[in-house]
């Protein structure tokens, strides 16, 4: 069970969040080419170790916001609010 | 070689109680250099490289794992096999994968226990039932065996089912050719049937990397040094976006913990895979006589192999509602796999923008039921440098050009 610290609410069970998916991605402007709009809508970096991630506290605040997640620990790294910059984290570099 | 298994070998080897058992399958020295190199040794790798050694005559390939057989996925799904599928395109593959398994034990010379003892879908609503009807005779126009059940119908196939649970049961509909295969049995069987034909398969030989040239992949990094080949497939599951990314490529995946468990072995006390839907659990009786219990993916990105406490919880609750005697069971051993899920819940097969790459990866929660098709086309695939008819829809460009196969209901919870 993943504990998550809701900027609002403070810490609060996995069970009372929505997981959003990849955080910073960038809607392409009007005029993109298919190929930009697949690359919006459906490819993803998927990365292996630091995740950034959007969640909304879905049974709670309602609120969205940002989690960095290891995701081979499930290490809560860091939780920031979507008007507050992405944490510059060392990612461990777990890769394959 | 290892000899052809019989009831004479059998009984041969119980004459000298069973101590000369040749290995399965050979522990080769890599070669430099390969026609073939196959990444990952899961049942898709492994079917991969065993039928391009017997239906199109290349048996200069080697399979890298980076574990060990069986390790991985394959040996973690919950063994399930149907072709229960809405559209044309997932139906025709799904179905020749359940044809290829009908026959596999045959095949391989390796009995994998296929025990087609149907699969019911629960409807627990009005609108279920609606849907499950729809998907049921879209099964039947697609020309594949689906019968819609009554709840009687239900109960007279599960006797130990609450049909007045918190969702009550209203119905549902059956696919009389789905059930269960020994996942084990299907690894090893057609590990040992492609080492017959002269394949390597390379256990604990993690690829760290691609060597590129020109634009094309040239070898990968592995623990014996650069291993060299003309042709390189991927096949490795949860970790494709991870490796593809070595080779400059960007995947539409998202890798998730998929959880499962077994009770205690009890008595004969479930005959077909149940499945809700709505309850987000399905239930079979292995041959040992546990109880294997599956239900939904964790709903977020992970890498560990293992899922969250909170998620057994909702499965155990779901299936203890529908059979209320499951209670009486204690849990023996969960375990999670990390599966790749595609936003079309639909696999990803075929070429790469990369020429000499291929791609077998998007299966999500439901691979294993796709092993021999998915190995039967990869291989025709690689072998002529072009998709296999059946696989065609399942290409990578599909995102691009919109035509995907939203298959979100029939792959969602059954695996």
């Amino acid at each position: 069970m993943l504990r998550i610290p809701c900027p609002w609410c403070g810490l609060r069970d996995e069970k009372e969040f929505a997981y959003g998916g990849e955080a910073h991605v960038e809607r392409p402007q009007g005029g993109a080419s298919d190929a930009a709009w697949a690359d919006y809508l459906y490819f993803r970096r998927n990365v292996k170790g630091i995740a950034y991630e959007r969640w909304q506290h879905a049974r709670g605040c309602r609120q969205w916001f940002n989690v960095a997640r290891d995701n081979v620990t499930h290490e809560i790294r860091a939780t920031y609010r979507n008007d507050q910059a992405k944490p510059q984290l060392d990612d461990p570099e777990r890769r394959l | 070689m290892s000899s052809r298994y019989s009831l004479w070998s059998l009984a041969r080897q119980a004459l000298r109680r069973h101590r000369d058992w040749a290995p399965a399958w050979r522990t080769p020295v890599p070669k430099p250099a390969y026609d073939i190199i196959i990444i990952g040794g899961g049942g898709h790798g492994l079917a991969t490289a065993y039928f391009l050694a017997k239906k199109h005559g290349i048996r200069n390939v080697a399979v890298l794992e980076r574990g060990w057989i069986g390790g991985g996925n394959s040996g973690r799904n919950t063994q399930v096999v149907r072709s229960n599928y809405f559209y044309k395109a997932s139906v025709d593959f799904f179905e020749h994968s359940l044809k290829l398994y009908e026959s596999l034990s045959r095949e391989l010379n390796f009995n994998i226990m296929l025990s087609q003892r149907g699969i019911v879908t629960l409807a627990h609503s009005r609108h279920d039932l609606e849907t499950n009807r729809r998907w049921a005779n879209a099964i039947l126009l697609n020309g594949v065996d689906s019968e819609i059940l009554t709840a009687e119908g239900v109960k007279r196939i599960e006797p130990l089912i609450n049909l007045n649970a918190r969702f009550p049961v209203y119905g549902g509909f059956v696919q009389h050719r789905g059930g269960l295969a020994r996942h084990d049995a299907v690894n090893w069987g057609f590990a040992r049937a492609a080492d017959a034909l002269g394949v390597d398969i390379l256990q604990n030989c993690p690829v760290s990397g691609f060597e590129t040239r020109a634009g094309r992949i040239a070898g990968v990094a592995t623990p014996h040094g650069v291993l060299r080949a003309g042709r390189f497939v991927i096949n490795v599951a949860g970790h494709s976006s991870v490796l593809a990314e070595h080779a400059g490529l960007r995947l539409p995946l998202i890798s998730m913990a998929l959880q499962a468990m077994v009770t205690e072995p009890v008595k004969p006390m479930l005959r077909s895979i149940v499945l809700s839907p709505t309850a987000h659990v399905y239930a079979s009786q292995s041959d040992r006589g546990e109880i294997v219990i599956g239900g939904a993916a964790d709903v977020y990105s992970s890498y560990a192999q293992r899922g969250s406490l909170a998620v057994i919880e909702d499965f155990v609750a779901a299936a203890v509602e529908l059979f209320p005697a499951f209670a009486r069971l204690k849990l023996m051993r969960h375990w999670a796999g990390i599966v790749d899920i595609s936003p079309d819940t639909s696999p990803i097969m075929g070429k790469t923008p990369v020429d000499n790459l291929y791609l077998n990866c998007g299966w999500g929660t439901g691979g294993f039921k796709a092993i021999p098709a998915g190995g039967d086309t990869m291989a025709f695939t690689v072998a002529n440098d072009r998709p296999h008819p059946l696989i065609a829809p399942f290409a990578l460009d599909r995102f691009e050009r919109g035509a995907l196969i939203d298959e979100g209901a029939a792959a969602g919870v059954a695996h």
